[in-house]
């Protein structure tokens, strides 16, 4: 019977995507509505196909629901390998700009490749990597399979349309110009309903779990998953201006606007790439060394100081703008006590190898993951001082912030994802061990070389720039135009691209290693994998 | 008073109370007395129904 709603449903949306073709006011919308015929129609074909079949009903409540977190596993590597290329390429075409085609003017320029980098990685990459590594730590951790059934399915699948529907959309021009939020409105609200989903399946399997308390990782993945559909939903109140176009004007007006903006910007960056991927931190990092988080305690104040902290922090992107100097003096005094729980949560994490420090010369995943909330340490340490009104008066608008940005997203975020799928490739597929444990070494450091010479380089030509842009002559004349400062950051801009060939050959080198694993890597006897563990 | 100064004025004073009062108690609630024994078995959830969900009987209520 559901499958007759399901029919007639997709059925509905197949007319009107192909009246939306007929009607597009622009290419983006266009492409868009074709993209949904073709999936809507695909999608109709293959229910009517498996309609009135006799049901295998299987009681599948006795295991985990792994197949979706590989899925989420595959994708995440395959996203991590498109945008970071992405990223070399731009870095490239900023050294030298011959690289922005002629023939491919408007389309593959700097300008509309750089959100398709960003989307990719922090929502690609990351975002896969989030929503995989929380299916499998909710499951084992509530000792209960995901709550929902086929949702499962639908969450993974409909964030890789989103993806796609982003992505393409940036190339063809279909951007409402915010960073980060850069997706047009019928995009926006796909993702809220995917999101909404993503919500219903995370809570559900929270409440039937088994065990009496939450880990500590699932309230950090699940303020993630409540913190970024509030962020969404306000960030995106946009009237389209057609319903057959991806045009839309926002509600929000002048400094508001900017304020939102970065309200949504900075807690884009406090809860999907800090708060989800400590939720990561705290369960892979503990299972890798094998002993329990240092502190517990410590883990639940790092959670509420982290999240009362960060939301405020938001108008440091503002210095020196329209915006009240008491909002953004608020939001550096926020930034700069944020500090403290940040250090907390990486001693936390590093602590817990405290009595198996040995581990770090045998295992290079552990190593990886501590260099990874080394970074944390790093970026949070930085991002602070760079919040100051004064140092961001130097900061701001330069290179510096694109190197502390990535210090962090390939540091922190990179390191501790490739960490968690070097964990979970050889367990999701029932393997003994990895392929190569020299390839992960490997791995390790052309991306840990590759992201030094990022920073490094940002770092130099970050405040060589400043310096140049307020550098005044003995009559208070500008001594340098901005040309010049762009001629001066050209030697940086080739080193900071051989970082992203480095960062990016490793991430290869990883795609290799785990699909070997898969493929050659012993498998693990049936016997081991209903043993009971350890208590 | 516009409603501007009203939610300002709010904001600055209970509001901020409140949060930080929440905050003090979590951080004494972390900290009452017997606490450590409960958190050492709850940190130890990692390490445990790794392969599959515990069936109703072994659930640990």
């Amino acid at each position: 019977m559901s499958n007759y709603i399901k029919l007639i449903a997709l059925g509905l949306v197949v007319v009107f995507a192909a009246i939306g073709t007929n009607y597009a006011r622009d290419i983006a919308y266009q492409v868009h509505a074709v993209l949904v015929m073709l999936i809507a129609g695909g999608l109709f074909i293959w229910t009517l196909r498996n309609t009135d079949e006799p049901d295998i009903l299987t009681d599948r409540s006795g295991e985990y629901m792994d197949d979706v977190v590989r899925y989420g596993v595959i994708a995440t590597a395959f996203w991590g390998v498109v945008g970071f290329l992405a990223g070399t390429f731009i870095a490239f075409q900023l050294a030298f700009p011959v690289l922005n085609f002629e023939w491919a003017q408007g389309y593959a320029n700097f300008g509309r490749l750089r959100p398709l980098h960003t989307s990719a990685v922090i929502f690609a990459f990351g975002g896969n990597a989030l929503i995989a590594t929380s299916f499998y730590v909710v499951q084992r951790t509530s000792a209960a399979r995901l709550w929902g059934g086929n949702l499962a399915w639908f969450v993974f699948w409909g964030y890789q349309l989103f993806i796609v529907l982003a992505a393409t959309g940036y190339l063809l021009g279909g951007t409402q110009s915010k960073e980060y939020a850069e997706p047009e409105w019928y995009v926006d609200l796909w993702l809220t309903i995917v999101w909404v989903a993503y919500l219903a399946v995370f809570l559900g399997t929270i409440i039937k779990r088994k065990e009496p308390h939450i880990y500590v990782a699932n309230w950090f993945y699940l303020s993630f998953i409540v913190t970024v559909a509030m962020l969404h939903l306000v960030n995106n109140m946009t009237i389209p201006v057609s319903i057959w176009g991806s045009k839309s004007v926002i509600v929000w007006a002048g400094v508001q606007d900017a304020m939102i903006q970065w309200w949504y910007g900075h807690n884009a960056v406090g809860f999907f790439l800090t708060a989800g991927f400590l939720g990561m931190m705290y369960y892979f990092i503990p299972k890798q060394a094998e002993r329990p988080v240092f502190s517990y305690k410590l883990s639940i104040i790092h959670f509420w100081a982290l999240i009362f902290l960060y939301i405020w922090a938001g108008p440091h992107h503002l210095h020196y703008t329209a915006l009240p100097d008491w909002a953004s003096t608020l939001g550096m005094v926020f930034s700069v006590v944020l500090w403290m729980p940040s250090w907390g949560g990486m001693i936390n994490g590093l602590m817990t190898l405290s009595g198996a420090w040995d581990k770090l010369r045998t295992d290079p995943i552990i190593r990886m993951m501590v260099i990874s909330v080394g970074f944390y340490g790093m970026s949070t340490f930085e991002g602070p001082m760079m919040s100051i009104r004064a140092v961001n008066s130097l900061s701001h608008y330069t290179d510096w912030t694109i190197g502390h940005v990535h210090s962090g997203a390939l540091g922190w975020n990179g390191m501790i994802t490739f960490g968690a799928l070097y964990f979970l490739v050889p367990v999701l597929w029932k393997r003994e061990r990895l392929y190569s444990l020299q390839m992960v070494s490997w791995h390790f450091w052309l991306a840990t070389i590759g992201i030094v010479l990022y920073a490094a380089s940002m770092w130099v030509t970050g405040i060589m720039e400043g310096l140049m842009w307020r550098e005044v002559d003995a009559n208070g004349f500008l001594v340098n135009s901005f040309a010049d400062t762009v001629a001066a950051k050209f030697p940086m801009y080739v080193v900071r691209g051989l970082g992203g060939v480095l960062f990016l050959a490793g991430s290869l080198i990883m795609c290799y290693n785990l699909w070997m694993t898969v493929r050659k890597a012993p498998a693990k006897e049936a016997s081991l994998t209903v043993a009971v563990p350890a208590e | 008073m516009e409603e501007y100064t009203i939610l300002r004025q709010f904001a600055d004073s209970w509001m901020l109370l409140l949060l930080f009062a929440f905050f003090v108690g979590i951080v004494i609630w972390v900290f009452r007395p017997g606490a450590s024994k409960g958190y050492k078995d709850t940190a130890n959830i990692p390490f445990r129904h790794q392969d599959k969900p515990a069936t109703s009987e072994e659930a640990r209520q």
